[in-house]
């Protein structure tokens, strides 16, 4: 729209990939609003004392003022003394609800005279743009395209799903007390995979946005909004408030080595000490924006003649996760517990060629128990298995 | 004698074994034949011998009053009947049927307990045969109790 | 990783498009194998039946029941039916083990692993099975047979608890007919009937005869009794990466996307359910993996 960039400094070629622009809270609005068009619009908004992402429409849903307060266990929103509108780190929810959604119908079948026919689930009918995505979701996100659209059978809803997906990222100005991307390399800093990404610039006398722009389709919407080319003090105002992020990581995994070590580890005792405190609840599986398993149930209508095949999220924490006829391959605890941190930071190598962990810290903050996969990771390197177990064979 | 010997040589059991100590085992061996129905030995009888399979199937029973007799396991050309001669006080736990023409080298068992007991060397040879079939025997047995191809 | 021999190569899934939706097959033949088993020979409703290799397996749709994941038990070279060995364990495998001839049942596959049975040309070939665990081995023994000349010695030992529990009790007396095999059966448990033999399988394994430096062995059964079948094989001499083994675990999507049948790192969809032992060998003792 040149009307409206005419009225502010701007660079005379249309913004490209390698542009860095700046743009003030009403243009962020604009964007909202521009993307509204043609996307549902989902951003992070304050819910029964979370922040969690939800459709937006203004700028004003978005967390302004609040910062998370997060430990082990614990999460609490507290006011901010400044305005910022990304001034937390991430909430219970990750993207993974829209892309990869918690419950799914597969397809419908209907009794015919012939046996039974079978109709595909209709297609979602709306696009996703994401306002607000942090680095380590963006690697969780590149994770799950791995998962889905990797292998040689692709799952053919989220592949669309995230084809179609516009994303806006931002850079974290703030490192939860549970985060610990840095030592991931997932974050702080959000390198690519998005369409824009912005890092909130706070001053005295200013609120700004600083714009990198990832794809043509972000360069795009970058040129409909008001905005203006970034100083060089602009950018090194960022590399500042990373490089400040990155040195409060509230914590850190040591990844050296961790695949050979947690595989080499199945008859550790310190599974049976997690299982004590574990109430195998899944709620680090459900919260995790990498895990992606799940099940399918069919739903029949009281006549028998319709039936869903209905896909919902899983947990390996479940006994059913692993039931095979007659009983559950995993049945107790430790054997669960560590299923999920072995395949979250060594299994997942070997299957995908990237760890299932972006740092993120959710599941450290919303363990009832706060249970810390790092810490748990820490302790079986502390004390490492003599041998590999290899076969073991009494008389 | 000396055929017994070839015979005891050429038997699984007896591979690699000392020459001389070949001759020692063959002088407490005689040659058995069973009918198809016949048996080895009975429950509880004294097991004062011990039999080598050279030809035909021997099946272990053990019998229930009220129920036909459960055959424990079947045992083949190469194998060895037989473990309660080593072990007071010498009784046969099960009974040893011969379920075909059943051709077999018999080891007197107090002949060669006092052999053994006398050399020590041929003592430890003899366990280091036993031992594993022994062992073998017992995983087999614990495979089997396990019951594992019926449904849990 | 997984994929360098040409019947470890995975097999196109039968539908093209969503791999989540099944075929209609209809059931064309129903025998009943032993009280709670039966084999189903079903063919598709529209089409041509994909093309299969031993050792792979289908998953089996039950009208508003569920789905349950099924090897093949047929034979390769027949290319109308899929036949599969159903046992009722379960809510689906009843309503699949109840189904008349003419009633419709979903299919999708064919997935997973194939036995190696064209890398095992030239070799001697031990075929190791207990109980349920011969069906999906029957299509490698159908392919060993129907091509006897490529093959050294063929042994199929197979394990069972009962003689009444005998699957395909015919067939096996046909193939020990076959002089130019050799074929093996021992139970668990007989009464004096039973002129066979009693014990098991890794008794089976120590008394057959075969070349441990040239050999590959098939096996599969429940897991324990794989446990001990490897032990003899080892302690016969063949080598860990001539060990093939059926794995069993949890497949509910069969492409890898559900998470559910991870065993250490590997899918058993999609990476089994056929595993060379070398690969596993670290994990297959390990309790609750």
């Amino acid at each position: 729209m040149p009307d409206e960039t005419a009225s502010v400094q701007t660079a005379t070629a249309p913004p490209s990939k390698a542009m860095k622009a700046v743009i003030s809270c009403d243009a962020l609005q604009a964007l909202i609003a521009a993307l509204a068009a043609d996307y549902l619009v989902l951003g992070p908004t304050v819910r029964d004392g979370a922040i969690v992402y939800e459709e937006i429409s203004d700028l004003s849903q978005l967390p302004a003022g609040w910062k998370d307060k997060q430990d082990a266990g614990k999460y609490r929103l507290e006011r901010r003394e400044d305005d910022a509108i990304f001034g937390f780190a991430v909430g219970p929810h990750s993207w993974k609800r829209f892309l990869h959604p918690p419950v799914e119908t597969l397809w419908t079948g209907r009794r015919d005279n012939d046996g039974f026919s079978i109709a595909p689930a209709a297609g979602e009918p709306r696009k996703f743009a994401f306002i607000g995505v942090r680095s380590c979701e963006l690697h969780a996100i590149a994770i799950q395209d791995k998962v889905f659209i990797g292998s040689p059978y692709a799952d053919v809803g989220y592949r669309a799903r995230r084809q179609d997906a516009f994303i806006v990222a931002v850079n974290c100005a703030e490192a939860g007390g549970t985060c610990f991307c840095a030592s991931m390399e997932t974050g702080p800093e959000a390198k690519n995979g998005f369409d824009l990404v912005l890092t909130e610039l706070l001053g005295e006398a200013r609120h700004d946005f600083l714009v990198d722009v990832g794809s043509d389709a972000g360069a795009a919407l970058l040129g409909r909004l008001p905005h203006r080319s970034a100083s060089d003090a602009d950018v090194a105002a960022k590399a500042a408030i990373i490089a400040q992020t990155r040195a409060r990581m509230g914590r850190a995994l040591e990844t050296d080595g961790i695949k050979e070590l947690l595989q080499s580890s199945p008859n550790h005792q310190r599974w049976d000490d997690v299982a004590a405190r574990c109430l195998t609840c899944g709620n680090c599986t459900m919260v995790c924006p990498t895990c992606f398993c799940t099940t399918v149930e069919d739903h029949s209508d009281l006549t028998g003649n319709t039936a869903e095949r209905v896909r919902k999220w899983d947990s390996c924490f479940t006994l059913d996760f692993s039931y095979i006829h007659g009983g559950s391959v995993r049945e107790t605890g430790s054997s669960r517990y560590r299923q999920w941190i072995t395949h979250k930071l060594a299994n997942w190598i070997d299957q995908f060629g990237t760890s299932g962990c972006v740092g993120c810290g959710r599941c450290i903050t919303w363990c009832p128990l706060g249970i810390d996969i790092t810490e748990e990771a820490a302790a079986i390197r502390a004390n490492p298995m003599t041998a590999a177990g290899g076969q073991h064979e009494g008389t | 004698m000396k055929g017994l010997e070839r015979i005891l040589r050429e038997h699984a059991f007896f591979a690699g074994f000392p020459e001389d100590q070949i001759a020692l085992v063959a002088g407490c061996a005689r040659n058995h034949r069973f009918d198809a129905g016949q048996y080895l030995f009975r429950e509880g009888e004294p097991a004062n011998e011990f039999f080598l399979i050279r030809h035909g199937k021997v099946a272990l029973d053990i019998a229930s009053p009220g129920q036909p007799p459960i055959v424990m396991s079947t045992l083949e050309p190469g194998e060895i009947v037989g473990a309660s001669w080593l072990v007071p006080p010498y009784r046969w736990t099960f009974d040893a049927r011969a379920v075909e023409l059943v051709r077999a080298i018999g080891i007197d068992a107090a002949c060669l307990r006092g052999k053994c007991e006398a050399d020590h060397h041929l003592g430890y040879e003899m366990m280091k045969r036993f031992a594993p079939i022994l062992v073998k025997r017992l995983h087999a047995t614990r495979l089997q109790v396990l019951n594992v191809y019926g449904k849990r | 990783m997984f994929t360098e021999s040409a019947e470890m190569a995975r097999m196109p899934p039968a539908a093209s498009g969503d791999p989540f939706v099944p075929r209609i097959y209809c059931v064309d033949r129903i025998r009943r194998e032993l009280s709670d088993t039966v084999t189903l020979e079903i063919t598709p409703s529209q089409g041509p039946r994909p093309r299969y290799a031993p050792g792979q397996f289908n998953m089996l749709y039950a009208f508003g029941v569920g789905e349950v994941a099924i090897s093949i038990s047929g034979d390769c070279a027949d290319d109308r039916t899929f036949v599969h060995t159903v046992r009722d364990v379960g809510a689906a495998s009843r309503a699949i083990t109840s189904l008349d001839v003419g009633a419709a049942i979903g299919v999708r596959g064919p997935f997973g692993t194939a036995w190696p049975v064209t890398d095992a040309e030239g070799s001697d070939i031990v075929i190791v099975a207990g109980g349920l665990g011969l069906a999906p081995l029957r299509p490698a023994i159908y392919h060993v047979l129907a091509n006897r000349s490529r093959y050294g010695r063929i042994a199929i030992l197979f394990g069972t608890r009962h003689p009444q529990d005998m699957l395909y009790r015919d067939e096996l007396a046909a193939w020990r007919r076959n002089l130019d095999i050799s074929v093996e059966v021992t139970v668990d448990h007989a009464d004096r009937d039973w002129r066979g033999n009693v014990g098991v399988v890794p008794a089976l394994i120590a008394r057959a005869s075969f070349d441990p430096h040239d050999t590959v062995a098939l096996v599969c059964g429940p897991e324990i009794m794989m446990r001990f079948a490897v032990n003899a094989l080892r302690d016969a001499g063949v080598a860990p990466d001539h060990i093939h083994l059926s794995m069993e675990r949890n497949m509910k999507c069969a492409i890898g996307l559900c998470g559910h049948c991870q065993f250490g790192p590997q899918f058993v969809c999609k990476d089994g359910p056929v595993m060379r032992f070398d690969r596993i060998a670290s994990l297959f003792a390990v309790r609750e993996i």
